[in-house]
């Protein structure tokens, strides 16, 4: 795999798509409305858990702040990259213009996934930055290199998860047509991910642990950032996530087998 | 001698397809337990073409055309039998291939909606590792051809039909294929718009000797483009050879229809042995074997007196309608 050309490409496929949707300046307008009242909403639901509270599965209101804010990113990476694209893929599949990204000399899951991006999850991405330097100082958490590695490695992984687990449902398409559904479903579980893992039942956090990870790509990086992670804990999210990464790769080329093209 | 390209030997696909009845009972059948059968949508084929060819694939709607194009672009990994295209075999879809190679579909498109066909152009040359001197070179030489200039710069969904199937050519011709697969390339367009693409892929063959395997139900298309035809019917070739010879097999009559100078003349035309199919006044139309058109039209011309001769081809449809029907005619 030539990285230059990969990275040429990808050049391409972020300024046509910031130019298709530069096309329709009222619906970028609403969309960046949008992300500024989701976050709003989001830290009010979340102040109105702590109005009888303090504690929440052992967070009080300033950490919790810290999974709204890794949140954010990661609702922003998903409204950039994952939704314009994944959910592309059942059109695709639907009506055989796959045909076209199959038949280029270019990796297809790399030329799938990210051919497009929604420019207003840029600003979520933004907010959910600095909501958790925002963090940082009311949590008055020191930062050093080794800290913010683990925090780019943690929500790295993270996002690979996410990533990994949306692409594997839309690839079902090939054999289903039509996975919208399933889809939505996650998109929901994802909200789950804006509480801490210790505020569920026991039985949910091991469905959120095991089943869906969800739990793992917010919980797990804000314990980093409040250096109150377990070694096992990071490890694991690493393991999960690379498990996940190929799967979904392995997953891909298994499918691809089995498309068999929209008829004409 | 020339090369083959492409060589297909036993070819074979199945497609598992599931069937309901109609009414909300089969709905409901349908939903719990899906009836699955395996139809053979292509069956043991066999056929070869060399390279700078340009092939047509006739036959009716789902006798399996689109399949076959599929299957040599690399799309569909075929049940049984061998494929071989420019020495690959394609399903393995190996970028030295890909790069030989393109697909045109006439009711699929490739371009940005949102964006002038340009950016879709050098989005494929960058794909294709084409180097922008290189790119504009024959971005300038294609849109030359293909005689679109303003047009690339307009949002593709500003564009008439027939000036995005021209950007979708330019689009998919940027990395210089060696091998064309168009399904449908003229499928909708006006009778101007067909004319010049059929002009564009004429003098794309003669100025790149690239093969084009196209299948087309406008059999203007195909007359004036392919010098063979391959014709399938439920899944198999019923012929493969010359246009041509496959004409006149179908339609092995002329008529001909003779204006004589005196009603005199045509009765004596009328009585000298040659079938005749009407007769009003002194215009006379006969019936000629292909075989014999020659010299009988010089015995005529020498013994009548002739003011006027016209020779009826068989409209080309009706014959090609001849052949979606028809099961074989190798024999």
């Amino acid at each position: 795999m030539k990285l230059s050309k990969y990275f040429k490409v990808y050049t391409k496929f972020f300024y046509t798509s910031l130019a298709s949707e530069l096309e329709y300046k009222t619906n970028i307008i609403i969309d960046l409305i949008t992300a500024n009242l989701s976050l709003i909403g989001s830290i009010f639901l979340l102040s109105i858990f702590f109005q009888n509270t303090t504690d929440l599965g052992g967070w009080n209101f300033e950490q919790a702040l810290i999974i709204q804010g890794i949140y954010t990113i990661l609702n922003g990476i998903t409204n950039t990259w994952f939704n314009p694209n994944l959910t592309e893929i059942v059109n695709h599949i639907r009506e055989g213009t796959l045909d076209f990204v199959l038949l280029k000399p270019i990796d297809s899951q790399f030329y799938i996934s990210l051919k497009k991006i929604n420019p207003s999850g840029i600003l979520e991405i933004i907010f959910g930055i600095l909501l958790l330097i925002y963090c940082i100082k009311i949590n008055e958490i020191s930062i050093n290199i080794s800290f913010l590695i683990l925090c780019l490695i943690t929500i790295g992984c993270s996002i690979c998860i996410l990533y990994s687990l949306w692409f594997l449902i839309s690839t079902t398409t090939i054999w289903f047509v039509k996975t919208w559904n399933a889809t939505e479903v996650l998109r929901s579980f994802l909200y789950i991910g804006r509480f801490p893992l210790n505020s569920f039942s026991f039985s949910l956090r091991i469905f959120f642990s095991i089943f869906i990870p969800i739990a793992f790509i917010t919980t797990i990086p804000s314990e980093v950032f409040l250096s109150i992670a377990q070694i096992w804990k990071i490890i694991l999210e690493i393991v999960i996530a690379l498990i996940f990464l190929f799967s979904s790769r392995r997953f891909w080329l298994f499918a691809l087998k089995y498309y068999s093209s929209a008829s004409s | 001698m020339i090369k083959n390209i492409i060589e297909v030997k036993n070819l074979s696909k199945s497609f598992d397809i599931s069937s309901r009845k109609q009414g909300l009972k089969g709905t409901l059948k349908h939903f719990f337990k899906r009836e699955i059968k395996s139809i053979k949508v292509i069956k043991n084929i066999n056929f070869e073409i060399k390279e700078g060819e340009i092939i047509g694939f006739l036959g009716a709607n789902g006798a399996g055309k689109t399949t076959i194009l599929k299957m040599l672009c690399g799309l569909i990994y075929p049940s049984e039998g061998t494929i071989s295209v420019s020495g690959y075999f394609p399903f393995r879809r190996k970028d030295n291939f890909l790069k030989n190679i393109t697909l045109v579909m006439g009711q699929k498109q490739q371009l940005i909606w949102d964006l002038p066909p340009i950016e879709s152009v050098y989005l494929n040359s960058s794909i294709y590792e084409i180097n922008q001197f290189e790119a504009e070179k024959r971005i300038r030489k294609l849109s030359d051809m293909l005689e679109i200039e303003d047009e690339l710069y307009i949002p593709v969904r500003k564009l008439s039909l027939g000036q995005r199937m021209k950007s979708e050519l330019l689009a998919a011709l940027i990395h210089n294929p060696k091998i064309l697969f168009l399904d449908e390339p003229t499928l909708g367009l006006d009778i101007n718009a067909q004319r010049n693409l059929r002009k564009f892929l004429k003098a794309y063959n003669e100025e790149t000797n690239a093969t084009i395997c196209m299948t087309s139900h406008y059999m203007k298309d195909i007359t004036s483009l392919c010098k063979r035809v391959i014709c399938v019917h439920n899944g198999s070739i019923s012929y493969d050879g010359k246009l041509d010879k496959l004409l006149k097999k179908l339609s092995p009559i002329k008529e001909v229809l003779i204006i004589c100078r005196s009603e005199k003349n045509a009765n004596e035309l009328m009585n000298s042995g040659f079938t005749v199919k009407q007769k009003i006044k002194n215009e006379i139309t006969l019936k000629i074997e292909n075989s014999s058109i020659t010299t009988s039209l010089k015995t005529i011309l020498n013994k009548y007196d002739i003011e006027d001769l016209y020779i009826n081809e068989p409209p080309v449809d009706e014959i090609i309608g001849k052949i979606l029907r028809k099961k074989e005619y190798n024999d």
